[in-house]
């Protein structure tokens, strides 16, 4: 895709990038993520450092349980599958199941945030708190409230962003056109749900 | 524009890979094998999962290798961090276990 052969047009990408074709979106997004992964990256490993050097760090598995975290992983993977399927259908020119894939998608973040609140709640109500908790390190508390906490605003933002995705394509006639914005919010989603399956493991598995 | 720019892999293969890996991780959680091998055995299901996630449902598969080197940037230096902050994790360790000997001991001087 030339400059050329889109001028006169707007809102046209001036020039093709050579990591990814399609879209310069597409890499800006992939930049964001990156710089969101070291975010997360550097939590996780300040995690593993702090629990490695704490001589009364609680078990996660025991304080925590991870039946409730093992259904939210599952729906998370499930929402994945959601997304691509939503794509899926908007290349194939039916913006009908692409929204209505987009809308599944958009429910299993939101269930997944009530099913973390309603967790957070559980665990407060039992004397986990941010500055202390009944088992061992008061760091335990802080950091696990950080990482989750911070990975469930990128949920709710992600429902949010799936949710205008909706509405993009109610706007445009041809499901091309919004082929490209739907695949960068896909992304984003994905992203998503790579660091809870790292976040699982690390704050309750290990 | 280009639009459904890469063909679309079996999603359906995916999912059922990462369920599976799921399940596997929740049953290395119960093996006797102690913490270290346990720990090892999901550090690499949980690339694993990630893995596929990104190769599959993100396409990376399909980009081009520089936009994988930018992915795997943040791996590496979460790594790197790890490994910068360990020295200063043991002198900690061994600080806090002297600590925690420290109230047995005294005791004895007395």
């Amino acid at each position: 895709m030339s400059a050329a052969t889109h001028a006169g047009t707007h809102a046209v990408e001036p020039a093709e990038t050579p990591l990814t074709p399609e879209s310069w979106g597409k890499l800006g997004m992939w930049i964001f993520l990156a710089g969101d992964a070291v975010g997360f990256g550097t939590l996780l490993a300040g995690y593993g450092i702090m629990r490695a050097s704490s001589a009364d760090w609680p078990d996660p598995y025991e304080v925590l349980g991870i039946n409730l975290t093992a259904l939210m992983t599952f729906l998370l993977i499930c929402s994945s599958v959601t997304m691509v399927k939503a794509l899926e259908w908007l290349g194939k020119g039916d913006k009908r199941h692409a929204i209505n894939y987009l809308l599944f998608t958009a429910a299993g973040g939101t269930i997944f945030v009530s099913l973390q609140a309603y967790e957070w709640t559980h665990l407060i109500h039992r004397g986990l708190h941010i500055n202390g908790n009944p088992w061992g390190a008061a760091l335990f508390g802080t950091s696990f409230f950080l990482v989750t906490g911070f990975h469930g605003l990128h949920v709710t933002g992600g429902v949010i962003y799936l949710l205008s995705m909706v509405r993009w394509i109610l706007n445009r006639p041809d499901p091309a056109a919004s082929y490209n914005a739907v695949e960068i919010s896909g992304l984003y989603w994905h992203f998503v749900d790579l660091v809870w399956i790292m976040v699982f493991t690390f704050m309750y598995l290990l | 524009m280009a639009t459904a720019a890469h063909k679309h892999p079996n999603y359906m293969a995916i999912f059922w890979w990462l369920t599976a890996l799921t399940i596997l991780e929740l049953g290395v959680v119960f093996l006797p094998f102690g913490k270290m091998i346990n720990g090892t055995l999901l550090c690499a299901l949980a690339l694993g999962k990630a893995a596929l996630v990104a190769a599959y449902f993100m396409h990376l598969r399909f980009e081009t290798k520089s936009l994988t080197w930018i992915a795997f940037t943040p791996l590496a230096i979460a790594v790197l961090l790890i490994f910068v902050l360990m020295p200063d994790s043991f002198a900690v360790s061994k600080k806090t276990a002297g600590a925690a000997k420290a109230p047995a001991a005294a005791p004895a001087k007395q």
